[in-house]
């Protein structure tokens, strides 16, 4: 089932297809940043694809990949390949994941960003759904999403600067927004000395 | 005034809290009426209800209705994870109650924050206002809650509750201010 | 030398603007003149009301900051986030098995389901699925139901008590309590239970858990037909639930809105049939689908929902295999205690698995259930290491809140009460 939709998109949109894998089952779809909402767009009109319903929108940050026990095959990633800043690996993927809920297949769409040039076309005009979605990844990530009809933080508060789920963001780093007058508001020391 | 900390210890409390007869008569009906407004944010919500319910009737104690506006109530119950985000909405409503307030952190994410230590957890609703009762679990049993319930009512029969010995504090001062005028 | 004549009431006011009449000042901008007396209209002002994020609700915490034309809302701006515990991010800190505990207080109302998903997503990449034992995929099915029933005896009987039905919520809350002692003889505790393990069940089922189930299933069936004996032919009930917040087939596949919220709206989708995991073919049930996707079709659904649930938990009793609870794979599961504490290998090993945590092979999978919700999934990225790399949870409840600023759309602020209710909006999984 993943195959059939894999070859079906590889045969529509040769040239905008970097490159697709299938992993346990999921079929994957590397995309080129500047084709996605095209593709998108054919994906939701075509007949045989009829991807009406968005599951999940998201980004990955590589900075820290580093991986070991990879399966044999094919990869994006060769296996001694961490980061680096030569372009070649971008540091961002931005991620769909799309279903079809007359055909029942699923696909997983992919798109590289680079860091310096963190942008990615906004598919909510296609799937509203991926509004909200979007506005996390931003909230969490920094991917600006460009045409977004509100793209501004969601989860957390205005004030907050800098974007968390980044590999680089230490986990306890707090903002605090309001203490108690006796406390001061410089952010606590964690007790593992906070190296997190 | 600023939110202080006061020292609810026993022994401290002996030395210049004295309660007079009316004041003990006052605490005994408090304590038996505590009008609950359960701030009520995660996980532990759920407990709460199952003390708000028939098994674990909190019912017996007085505490039963809860009165959803701050002005109404006396007992704020901090249920639940506080996030940063959070924050400026529990002072506001700690702020806004009438005094004599008590507060309880259910929970041990409202305690110290629980095994949430990250960048938008508040490591324990203390930070914003001052705590009287600290319930652990994760999420506590019903059974501790009420543990918890008849700790405050003993607290608050001794006046030692937080809001109850500034308000004292405050009486003693003016007292003593008359005092030297008059 | 004349006296100052006051002017006759009604004639329009004299000299200059500081000299209002009271009428004026109250009536605002319009002039007196523009005004009959037969009118007693009011100048309409559009008003900003926030609602949260304090709720008397207990749904967790979640803004809106409305703008009402009186009564009736003309715009609505859902502000989520208050209960954001980063749960991506503290996964990425933790072992594989560590998650568990955080994934409990994700969905809180349904926690055995989260356990399921993410012992799903990782088994996906470990290459395990499907070669769990019969035993533990019986018993993830069971408690998976029981967190079924309890998810949807908290949403209605709180959505009803919201609308003023106090004795259904104490009926409901009974129910659930009755369910909780047999979680707890279970899994050890009431709600968070952390009870599913990558490959398999921590601990089996007691001894009596047959016989205690059954009755169990016996006394809700009994607590069902007095709660829908209150409320479904109940006027007001009726009167405040249909009708509102109605949502539309395509509207529900455009916005991702999956579970009983899809299904009221007439979307034939359930995870448990059409992408059919663990045991789930070999039990009868039926999934309802409701029509108009307002708030009263919601409500039978979850009603239905539940019944179907009893009707696998019983048919689950009935077919339960004997045997192991956890795959025989050295790769997940800790040694038995008798070897840990008298071989050197066993105690390396179990040493390495609680350090190091389960290593999983670099790769991603995204593995997804039932949850009370509707498509709980999670994608998981594993870099080889025992700690996942990105652990995204795709929440049912944060897509359909979402869809609430349209729902409440031209509807009075009373009925946001319902709408909310029946999204059944956890915030613990809204906001991860």
């Amino acid at each position: 089932m993943s195959a059939k939709v894999l070859d079906a998109l590889k045969a529509a949109h040769g040239d905008a297809i970097a490159f697709v894998e299938t992993q346990h089952g999921d079929a994957i779809a590397w995309v080129k940043r500047d084709q996605l909402l095209a593709v998108a767009t054919w994906l939701k009109t075509d007949p045989a694809m009829a991807f009406d319903a968005p599951v999940f929108a998201t980004c990955i940050d590589r900075l820290d990949w580093k991986p070991q026990h990879v399966p044999p095959g094919p990869q994006v990633y060769p296996a001694s390949a961490a980061w680096t800043d030569d372009g070649a690996h971008p540091r961002f993927e931005v991620v769909y994941q799309l279903r079809s809920s007359t055909h029942k297949h699923r696909l997983r769409l992919k798109c590289a960003v680079p860091e310096h040039d963190a942008r990615s076309p906004s598919l909510a005009g296609l799937w509203p759904a991926f509004e909200w979605q979007e506005r996390e990844t931003f909230d969490m990530y920094g991917i600006k999403y460009d045409n977004h009809p509100d793209l501004r933080r969601i989860y957390l508060y205005e004030e907050f600067v800098g974007y968390p789920l980044r590999k680089d963001y230490p986990k306890e780093k707090r903002q605090p927004l309001v203490r108690r007058d006796d406390l001061p508001m410089n952010p606590i020391k964690s007790p593992t000395g906070g190296h997190r | 005034m600023g939110v202080e900390l006061t020292t609810t210890r026993l022994e401290d409390a002996a030395k210049w809290a004295k309660q007079s007869a009316v004041e003990r008569a006052t605490n005994w009906g408090r304590k038996f009426s505590l009008f609950t407004y359960p701030f009520v944010t995660a996980c532990c919500g759920m407990e709460f209800m199952s003390v708000a319910g028939p098994k674990y009737d909190i019912a017996r104690f007085g505490a039963e209705f809860p009165r959803f506006s701050p002005r109404q109530s006396d007992l704020l119950m901090i249920v639940g994870t506080i996030t940063e985000k959070q924050g400026p909405a529990l002072k506001r409503v700690f702020d806004q109650m009438a005094e004599p307030k008590w507060v309880i952190a259910f929970g041990v994410c409202a305690s110290t924050g629980g095994f949430y230590q990250n960048y938008h957890a508040m490591p324990g609703a203390d930070q914003v206002i001052p705590v009287d009762v600290y319930i652990p679990g994760c999420p506590p049993r019903p059974e501790q809650v009420l543990d918890a319930l008849i700790m405050l009512m003993d607290r608050i029969q001794a006046g030692r509750g937080h809001s109850q010995l500034r308000l004292k504090r405050e009486q003693l001062i003016t007292e003593a201010a008359q005092d030297e005028q008059g | 030398m004349a006296a100052p004549s006051t002017p006759p009431v009604g004639a329009p006011p004299p000299g200059d603007a500081s000299s209002r009449s009271l009428k004026q000042l109250v009536l605002g901008r319009k002039d007196v003149q523009d005004l009959s007396d037969t009118e007693q209209e009011l100048p309409p002002d559009l008003m900003t009301v926030n609602m949260g994020p304090s709720h008397p609700a207990m749904h967790g915490t979640v803004r809106i900051v409305l703008t009402v034309d009186g009564e009736r809302i003309v715009a609505a701006d859902v502000h989520p986030g208050y209960l954001h515990r980063c749960f991506e991010k503290e996964s990425e800190y933790a072992t594989f098995t560590q998650v568990f505990p955080y994934t409990d207080r994700l969905n809180y109302v349904s926690p055995m389901i989260n356990n399921c998903g993410w012992a799903m997503a990782v088994e996906k990449l470990m290459g395990l699925t499907g070669h769990l034992p019969r035993r533990a995929e019986y018993i993830r099915v069971i408690v998976s139901e029981i967190s079924r029933i309890t998810d949807h005896l908290t949403c209605l009987g709180a959505s009803a008590m919201e609308l003023g039905a106090f004795a259904v919520f104490l009926f409901f809350l009974k129910a659930r309590e009755w369910l909780y002692e047999l979680l707890e003889k279970v899994s050890g505790a009431r709600l968070t239970h952390s009870y599913v393990r990558i490959g398999g069940v921590s601990k089996d089922l007691p001894p009596n858990f047959h016989a205690e189930l059954t009755l169990c299933l016996d006394q809700i069936v009994k607590v069902m037909v007095e709660g829908e004996g209150l409320l479904n032919n109940n006027k007001i009930f009726r009167d405040r639930m249909a009708g509102i917040g109605a949502m539309t087939k395509e509207d529900a596949i455009a916005t991702g809105c999956v579970g009983p919220i899809a299904r009221a709206a007439g979307v034939d989708y359930d995870v448990r049939k059409d992408y059919p995991y663990s045991v789930y073919p070999e039990v009868e049930f039926d999934v309802p689908v409701g029509t108009t996707g307002d708030c009263y079709d919601r409500y039978l659904v979850r009603i239905e929902e539940l019944k179907q649930s009893i009707r696998i938990l019983r048919q689950c009793l009935t077919q339960i295999p004997d045997g192991p609870i956890m795959v025989d794979d050295p790769r997940v599961t800790l040694p038995p205690k008798a070897a840990t504490y008298n071989t050197i290998e066993s105690m390396i090993r179990h040493f390495k698995h609680i350090v190091d945590g389960i290593k999983v092979p670099a790769g991603e999978a995204y593995a997804f259930v039932e949850g009370g919700n509707g498509e709980l999934g999670f994608y998981v990225v594993a870099d080889g290491t025992g700690r996942p790399y990105k652990a995204y949870v795709r929440s049912p409840s944060f897509v359909h809140l979402s869809t609430a600023s349209k729902l409440i759309h031209g509807h009075l602020i009373a009925d946001v009460v319902p709408i909310f209710g029946m999204i059944n909006m956890i915030g613990g999984e809204c906001d991860k």
